[in-house]
């Protein structure tokens, strides 16, 4: 072990520190590939780890340790007791070190079932991946996984660190046999710059300095790399092309002052130059930049600052200010790749919260086109995605978004999508372009309109939507209801689960999948039909909040009537008119809802009837009443 | 001209501090006087300048805070015109809850931890901003930028959620809430230099001086008033010492050190190889004892 005093890379704060650029990297490779050795083992190497964590070490090695009497740099970085006592890593850490001439933030993301998650997450942060093999096992399925991810991610540059070179006497042909090899693969990947070097992580070899046991290597050692690539290259995730600030916040101090404050994406902004914001299409010239009480003449791309236009446009928080010559594109339809983040799978036809730059819309994801084998870059058929799968999907928004390929400008084309539900992060997006459908697909202008067809019934459309469990009462009220609407000379259609699924779905199951497809469909159905100036009701159990919020934003304010027909479980299944609770209680039906499938109750229905309680008669009463009070019936409350 | 290490660390804190705050219906920045929280206020304000800071700042005062902690508190509220919210925990003070007879873990979890708790529900805070930085102590190193907190300010690992490029998630369920942490990624030199170069105000207890101390645990324990009893044989005596990290006097380690001004601390940290929580007592309350406190709510 060399004492920490003879590096010569420790931090000469005084001289440079403020000067040095920043490179941001992430450490990946199979499970004992020796990530953490290998990190840890560079933070002691450049003086960053303090004697009071350097004594903590010694005794962690004793008790905790692999490495007998050694101290085990690992154990560095296992930063929560669960790891420390399982000897895993469960998530993504950061370290910080530095050297004289350049500042490392370092992710170290290992795990094990998660791995795709946790690297796909860190990768997002970095510029550079330090891909760890054992020189002993040589390229793993798993190695060309992590390549296939840092491609993917767009991460430029990758060193191959061939590790453990100690357990094969350091011989030459085992690292160029190892170097070959994955050249071939990286070249199908596309992978840019690869700079592989031989090392032995604990024993400090060609880390800090070309080690004498690999005379026969030239190359750099890796923190010489390190800080070559962070010294020439520009932050890759601050792109050169053109200026692009998606605007954050929108501060107005006084009536006066209207300062659009965001991060600069790519590009330079300078004074007086021509500006467009984006989708407004509004036009203008810069007046002033600002950082802090400080003014500049031209902004950097990655600074954080603020901007005033010269005239008054339209553009607000998740807007884009764009260079006025080269404007981003905003679209509703996407091809993007997705990686799967979460264990509950993707569900096609659900709609799911996109992030996107510091904007967001409801994006609804289409069967797959594939999932991606990331070992063999085979495209696999796929329904759905499961948790850390990656696969190829068209997205539709519910609005137009500005937009670049991730490939270009990953701060506008790298999006994350949010289950409604539970607010949890699902799915990181990387967006490759827009489809032209949306730009050729435009909606037939029609002279007639909604208004003019429902008035010439002499009514106004409406959806009532009854939910509720199976047996609830709900088709036994909507017919009700229908005959009250009809002797009223109302025009009115009725659609019906059961009846649904013998027609138009009946290519469905009753999987999560198939069920949100059925109401999504269903959901369409009843907003033409309200186009069409109809009262329609509509009769499901429509299991999830998801899906009766997707098909209450399908239609205009005010038009859509959610009423929760609410019977208890006990109830529904006492009376089991269909004998379908007793079939699913034997286990002859699968996905019953309320059985083993669940029922997420409506949190704030127009109209809630606690159905065990009422008569049909008072229940279907109750609804026309609704309907009066939310003016789609006139007369009398 | 690319932007360098300072630039990025200070470009994302902005990002965070106005992402966060357009998210939130209602956030608040912690405030414990601290060189980190001196940053802190100093990015909120860049971030939302020539406009006034959007939320208010509150600070849970244990009562043995150092005196010259407080009075830096109040004037640095009146001198940038920001609203200055106090929390003390009532009950804990009528108990006589203190770190003395107490010992710190109960003190840290009565006047800090539960007072905190209380604040945040009695404001109804869904965002809290906080100076924590990842290189301060193992298992802070995994936390996220934005971490979230159960009903009850409970951090449950596996609840947290990934967190990729800039994109922060701050959706929430009724009760739920998140701490948000916009200098994750500073180190302490880096906290330094930024000081340095914005000449960023900071409590003057960092800055060595002749100051009466008692030496307990391996460390320098000053006093700060009469409140700190003496045990027999003790004689205060005048050392020249400084603070590396401030919470309550009787429980931060000062550091004999002749820095007096910025320049001299960073040379000094140039050569110190100590991390700076060491002075903090509370740390070493048992094993994995920040990654516990965290869990029950603690910053």
């Amino acid at each position: 072990m060399n004492a920490p005093e003879a590096a010569p890379h420790v931090i000469d704060a005084l001289q440079t520190a403020d000067l040095r650029p920043q490179l941001r990297l992430l450490t990946c490779g199979s499970v004992d590939d020796g990530k953490s050795s290998l990190i840890g083992r560079l933070l002691f190497e450049t003086g960053c780890v303090p004697d009071d964590q350097l004594e903590n070490l010694a005794l962690l090695s004793q008790r905790h340790g692999t490495r007998g009497e050694q101290l085990d740099y690992a154990l560095l970085l296992d930063g929560l007791s669960a790891e420390r006592e399982q000897g895993i890593t469960i998530d993504v850490a950061w370290r910080y070190f530095g050297t004289a001439r350049s500042a490392f933030v370092v992710a170290d993301a290992p795990g094990h079932a998660e791995y795709t998650r946790n690297m796909v997450t860190a990768a997002s942060h970095c510029e550079l991946a330090v891909l760890l093999v054992d020189a002993r096992h040589g390229l793993l399925p798993q190695t060309l996984r992590h390549a296939c991810i840092a491609a993917l991610m767009g991460i430029r540059q990758v060193v191959l660190a061939v590790n453990k070179m100690d357990r094969v006497d350091f011989q030459q042909a085992v690292f160029e046999r190892i170097v070959e090899r994955f050249a071939e693969f990286a070249g199908r990947m596309g992978l840019g710059e690869i700079q592989p070097i031989p090392l032995c992580a604990v024993d400090g070899d060609n880390l800090l300095a070309n080690s004498p046991r690999t005379p026969w290597y030239s190359g750099p050692s890796l923190l010489d790399h390190l800080e070559a690539v962070a010294t020439r290259a520009p932050a890759a995730t601050v792109g050169a092309g053109s200026a692009r600030l998606p605007v954050s916040v929108v501060i107005r101090p006084d009536a006066d002052f209207r300062g659009f404050a965001g991060q600069l994406q790519s590009g330079a902004l300078k004074l007086g130059q021509s500006v467009r914001a984006v989708p407004s299409g509004q036009s203008s010239r810069v007046l002033e930049l600002r950082l802090g009480e400080r003014t500049l003449e031209v902004a950097e791309p990655g600074q954080s600052l603020l901007v005033r236009v010269q005239d008054e446009i339209d553009l607000s928080r998740g807007d884009v200010l764009c260079a006025a010559d080269a404007p981003v594109e905003a679209s509703d339809q996407f091809e993007v790749d997705i990686v799967w983040l979460s264990e509950h799978p993707m569900l096609p036809g659900r709609p799911y919260r996109l992030q996107l730059g510091t904007a967001s819309a409801l994006a609804t994801p289409a069967t797959p086109k594939y999932r991606l084998n990331v070992e063999t870059l085979e495209q696999l058929a796929a329904r759905t995605l499961e948790a850390n799968e990656i696969g190829r999907v068209n997205l539709s928004l519910d609005r137009a978004l500005a937009f670049e390929a991730y490939a270009e400008n990953p701060g506008l084309g790298g999006g994350i999508l949010i289950d409604t539900l539970s607010n949890q992060t699902v799915g990181a997006v990387m967006i490759r372009h827009a489809l032209r459908r949306a730009a050729n697909l435009h909606w037939q202008a029609l002279d007639i309109s909604r208004g003019k067809r429902a008035g010439a019934k002499g009514q106004k459309p409406a959806v009532l939507w009854f939910t509720g469990l199976s047996g609830a009462g709900k088709s036994t009220i909507a017919n009700r209801v229908e005959k009250q609407l009809h002797a009223l000379g109302k025009h009115t259609y009725l659609l019906d689960g059961d009846n649904v699924r013998h027609g138009l779905n009946k290519d469905l199951g009753f999987t999560d999948a198939d069920r949100v497809e059925n109401i999504r469909r269903v959901a369409e159905v009843a907003r033409l039909m309200a186009d069409a100036g109809l009262i329609c009701l509509v009769s499901f159990i429509s299991p999830y909040r998801s899906e009766r919020a997707f098909a209450r934003a399908l239609l205009p304010e005010g038009e859509f009537f959610e009423v929760f027909v609410d019977t208890p479980l006990e109830v529904a299944e006492a009376r089991d008119s269909k004998g379908l609770y007793a079939k699913a209680r034997r286990g002859e039906l699968k996905n019953f809802t309320g059985i083993d499938s669940s029922y997420e109750p409506p949190l704030s229905p127009e109209l809630h009837l606690q159905a065990d309680l009422l008569p049909p008669e008072a229940a279907a009463d109750a609804v026309i009443r609704r309907l009066r009070a939310g003016g789609v019936l006139e007369g009398e409350l | 001209m690319t932007l360098t290490h300072l630039d990025r660390l200070e470009a994302e804190s902005l990002h965070i501090f106005r992402e966060a705050a357009s998210s939130a219906q209602r956030a608040v920045l912690l405030y414990s006087i601290g060189k980190d929280s001196s940053v802190l206020l100093h990015l909120a304000r860049k971030a939302f300048a020539p406009g006034r800071l959007p939320f208010p700042l509150l600070h849970i005062d244990t009562g043995w805070k150092f005196r010259e902690m407080i009075a830096f508190r109040d004037r640095i509220a009146v001198q940038h015109g920001v609203d200055l919210r106090v929390h003390t925990n009532l009950e804990g003070r009528a108990a006589g809850i203190n770190p003395i007879t107490h010992g710190s873990a109960m003190h840290t979890d009565i006047m800090k931890t539960q007072a905190l708790r209380q604040a945040l529900d009695a404001g109804a805070y869904d965002v809290a901003f906080g100076g924590a930085r990842r290189d301060e102590e193992a298992s802070r190193a995994k936390e996220r930028i934005i971490s979230h907190r159960s009903p009850g300010h409970r951090w449950e690992p596996k609840r947290q959620r990934p967190e990729l490029w800039q994109q922060y998630n701050l959706r929430h369920s009724p009760g739920e809430s998140f701490r948000v942490f916009p200098m994750s990624n500073w180190t302490e030199l880096d906290i330094w230099r930024y000081v340095e170069r914005e000449q960023i105000e900071v409590v003057p207890l960092y800055f060595a001086k002749p100051r009466p101390v008692v030496q307990r645990s391996g460390t320098w324990i000053m006093v700060d008033d009469e409140r700190l009893p003496l045990q027999p044989g003790e004689q205060p005596q005048l050392l020249s010492v400084r603070f590396r990290t401030l919470g309550c006097y009787p429980l931060s380690g000062a550091v004999e050190s002749e820095a007096r001004n910025l320049h001299e601390i960073l040379l000094e940290m140039q050569a110190s190889k100590v991390s700076e929580r060491q002075g903090r007592l509370i740390d070493g309350d048992g094993a994995a004892s920040m990654e516990r406190k965290k869990q029950e709510g603690y910053f």
